[in-house]
């Protein structure tokens, strides 16, 4: 029999087994046990963070730059609470995080004691499981488990609620072992192979095909992404993505559309709408993709791939369902291709590459430059121009900017691109880069923001000094909430009801009375000099780039219409364009 | 290929539903761990799918599993998307749709309690001989009245004693079980 230890140097105990080198977190009464074990170790580095929201964000960048888990550390009560909006992101986004709360003593719990909340209760809905580890018999094995549901199936959060006396007993220690036999929990991993074979047979007869990618390609490994390139390649099909799942396939490659979805390309959104074959590849079918429902893509064969069966016809009927790991199913999408044909179809489906280049010549993403006034799509090009030869990150906050972003910086390698997706989280971008930067210490790490989201999550700047890590906030500052106010330009009759953002701060004072560097740029002149100074600099930047007031982002497909009812940026009076029905849209 | 769309909650669903609502027994085999009645409750809630009747017990006290029989009123789709989504929840070891899957029996027991004199109480006495309802308590002018069956007979005969004094009832929700020697 091993020697007893506490519950809380068996959390760390547990955390070392499970390879966790990092954890973000904010101590509190009923976490003081864990923190005392943390101070007695130094394998395991603690972020100190400013608020809990900030510690998840940064373990989501963690996490989805590096394919491990992110973990998270709170205190009871509002230190559980303030996690709530991260841990909904990384459920929304099937990020794999596990965030250990502190919990009022066993014998109070339910009594109303001192910062004390029902963690398991309020995060039942928000996490993909969750524990409240009564005895500490249970805790190392409840530890293991955390992990494994987090990372494995569909990705997700998981929280566990240690109440502070169970972190003092006494109790012994169990290493983690081979999980496969969990008597409830089976992820499928494998895809049926009679199915991928049909769907194989339906690419080969595919006339318009498209491949549609999804964050599922990036959850499943490097591995996925190279097959991904190695199966379009070998079938010639155009490629689109959702914002998740940029990155997965280079934007630099002849065969990408672009992004799909309300602000994605003309030609990614046609060929979504117009193709015979549709291969949905880790991806969910989620509202900004399809627009109208009833008019999404009406003459295709659906082939859709994902690792979480509830995830396949939840909101459009799918024809050949096939249900595992992307990676797995890609790789014998491959084999079979091989083995029934020697040919590459490129010639095949000649006639719909020349379509899908006439839908490239509309030039969705153009825009008017200015020589006077910085345009937000001018600033992201020359930020990627800047960094094309570094190993660059980029995180981003909501907004405008998040989706000229995802528009106009080419996204080469997965892992790269962080950014709330599902939940659509303001203040995600900055603690997320601070999480990326701790994870790619001499990465460069960029968030691009905006000044109102950017406000939200501030305080991690903080952080960022505290712990020298050089991340770049490069903020789009338009002095308005950009997307808000563009949906009231198009719904609301342009009444910008309290869109504008008053009273900004100093974003060059912020930043150095933070401890940080800061830079302001109005000149489209003098970007590119203001640009490299700023990744020049070894030490957290905030730059506060001027843009154009009230751009907006296009193309769009506006609420409730279809892919083939775009707004592109040569629409006139679009304030006029979204009918009644699709007003109650969101 | 959208011609069997039908709305799942998303108001990207603009289309009209065309199929209609069924009634489905589902029987949920569970971990018996702390919380899980609340993470069936919510997922529903969550999601918004109806409960019409829900029962919850421990039926295997060695493996420590309950068994969890929820009667629910949805369109197919819908239908897919509840077991879908039960089955995604970690301790949720099976989920069995008794309707689709053949043959099964569904029994609830109610507790109905009817005050009344003269011939209404005879009358009272006399149908619930009928239905096979026992009689669990009597005082001079009231009976308690235990009736085991499928919803509609209990309803039927809950119905029945509205106008011969029905105080109140009590019902247990639906349990349900497949027929023949095959386990769940």
């Amino acid at each position: 029999m091993s020697k007893k230890m506490s519950g809380a140097e068996m959390v760390i105990k547990a955390l070392r087994d499970q390879g966790v080198k990092h954890i973000f977190g904010y101590p509190g009464g009923a976490v003081l046990p864990i923190y005392d074990a943390i101070f007695q170790q130094d394998e395991i580095e603690h972020i100190l963070v400013r608020h809990e929201q900030g510690a998840t964000h940064m373990a989501e960048g963690y996490a989805r730059s590096t394919g491990e888990v992110g973990v998270v550390l709170v205190t009871s009560g509002p230190g559980a609470t303030n996690a709530v909006t991260g841990l909904t992101d990384a459920l929304l986004d099937s990020i794999p995080m596990v965030c250990i709360s502190g919990q009022v003593p066993t014998p109070l719990i339910g009594s109303d004691a001192f910062q004390e909340c029902d963690t398991v209760g309020i995060t039942r809905n928000c996490t993909k499981h969750n524990y409240l580890v009564k005895k500490v018999e249970d805790l190392a094995h409840v530890l293991h488990e955390a992990f494994y549901i987090a990372r494995s199936g569909r990705p997700g959060p998981v929280v566990v609620d240690i109440p502070k006396d169970v972190q003092f007993a006494l109790g012994e220690y169990f290493k983690p072992t081979k999980q496969d036999n969990h008597q409830t929990y089976k992820p499928h991993r494998k895809g049926d192979l009679g199915a991928i074979e049909a769907a194989v047979d339906l690419m080969l007869k595919a006339k318009k095909p498209v491949f549609y990618t999804g964050g599922g390609i990036i959850n499943s490994g490097k591995e996925a992404s190279k097959n991904l390139r190695e199966l379009t390649e070998l079938t010639g099909f155009p490629v689109t993505s959702t914002l998740m799942g940029l990155g997965a396939f280079p934007a630099s490659n002849k065969q990408w559309l672009g992004m799909l979805g309300m602000h994605g390309t003309y030609e990614a959104n046609l060929a979504m709408h117009d193709c015979d074959l549709m291969i949905c590849l880790g991806a969910r079918f989620d509202d900004r993709i399809t627009g109208r429902i009833d008019a999404f893509s009406p003459d295709s064969t659906k082939i859709h791939v994902d690792i979480d069966p509830s995830s396949i016809g939840k909101t459009v009927h799918v024809d050949l369902p096939i249900i595992g790991d992307c990676n797995f199913v890609i790789e014998e999408m491959i084999r079979l291709w091989r083995e029934k044909t020697s040919q590459t179809k490129a010639a095949k489906i000649s006639d719909w590459w020349s379509k899908i280049e006439e839908w490239r010549d509309v030039k969705s993403l153009a825009y008017v430059n200015s020589d006077e006034i910085i345009k937000p799509q001018f600033a992201i090009q020359r930020l990627a121009e800047a960094t094309k030869n570094l190993d660059t990150y980029i995180t981003t906050e909501v907004g405008q900017h998040q989706m000229w972003a995802a528009q106009y910086f080419p996204f080469e390698k997965p892992n790269h691109f962080m950014t709330s997706g599902g939940l659509g989280t303001m203040g995600y971008g900055l603690p997320a880069a601070v999480g990326v930067q701790v994870a790619h210490p001499k990465a460069t790490v960029i968030d691009i923001a905006g000044e109102a989201s950017v406000q939200m999550t501030m305080q991690e700047f903080s952080t960022a000094v505290q712990f020298r890590l050089p991340i770049k906030i490069f903020i789009l500052n338009n002095e308005y909430m950009g997307m808000v106010r563009q949906w009231q330009q198009l719904l609301h009759g342009s009444r910008y009801s309290s869109s504008y953002s008053e009273s900004l701060p100093d974003f060059v004072k912020l930043a150095e009375a933070m401890g940080g560097k800061g830079i302001r740029c109005e000149d489209p002149a003098k970007l590119d000099a203001a640009i490299k100074e700023m990744l020049d600099y070894d030490g957290p930047v905030l730059f506060d780039c001027r843009v154009s007031k009230e751009e907006n982002c296009l193309p769009m497909i506006p609420s409730g219409k279809a892919h083939n009812e775009m707004i592109l940026p040569d629409t006139k009076d679009i304030g006029n364009v979204i009918d009644e029905k699709g007003k109650i849209l969101v | 290929m959208n011609d069997n769309l039908q709305p799942s909650g998303s108001a990207y669903f603009i289309t009209k539903p065309t199929a209609t609502p069924e009634r489905h027994t589902l029987s949920v085999l569970v971990d018996n761990e702390p919380g899980i009645l609340a993470r069936i409750a919510g997922l529903f809630s969550a999601r918004g799918f109806n409960i019409d009747s829900l029962t919850v017990s421990e039926t295997e006290h060695e493996k420590g599993r309950s068994r969890i029989t929820v009667v629910t009123v949805a369109r197919p789709r819908v239908l897919a998307q509840i077991k879908l989504q039960l089955e995604r929840l970690v301790p949720v070891y099976k989920v069995h749709d008794l309707t689709e899957e053949g043959q099964s029996l569904e029994r609830e027991l109610v507790l109905v309690k009817v005050a009344s004199k003269g011939e209404d109480r005879v009358e009272s006495l006399r149908l619930a001989d009928a239905f096979r309802a026992q009689v669990v308590d009597a005082s001079i002018d009231s009976f308690v009245f235990e009736i085991t069956g499928k919803s509609t007979k209990v309803e039927q005969f809950i119905s029945l004693m509205m106008p011969l004094g029905l105080v109140e009832v009590v019902r247990t929700g639906v349990v349900a079980i497949s027929r023949g020697s095959a386990k769940m």
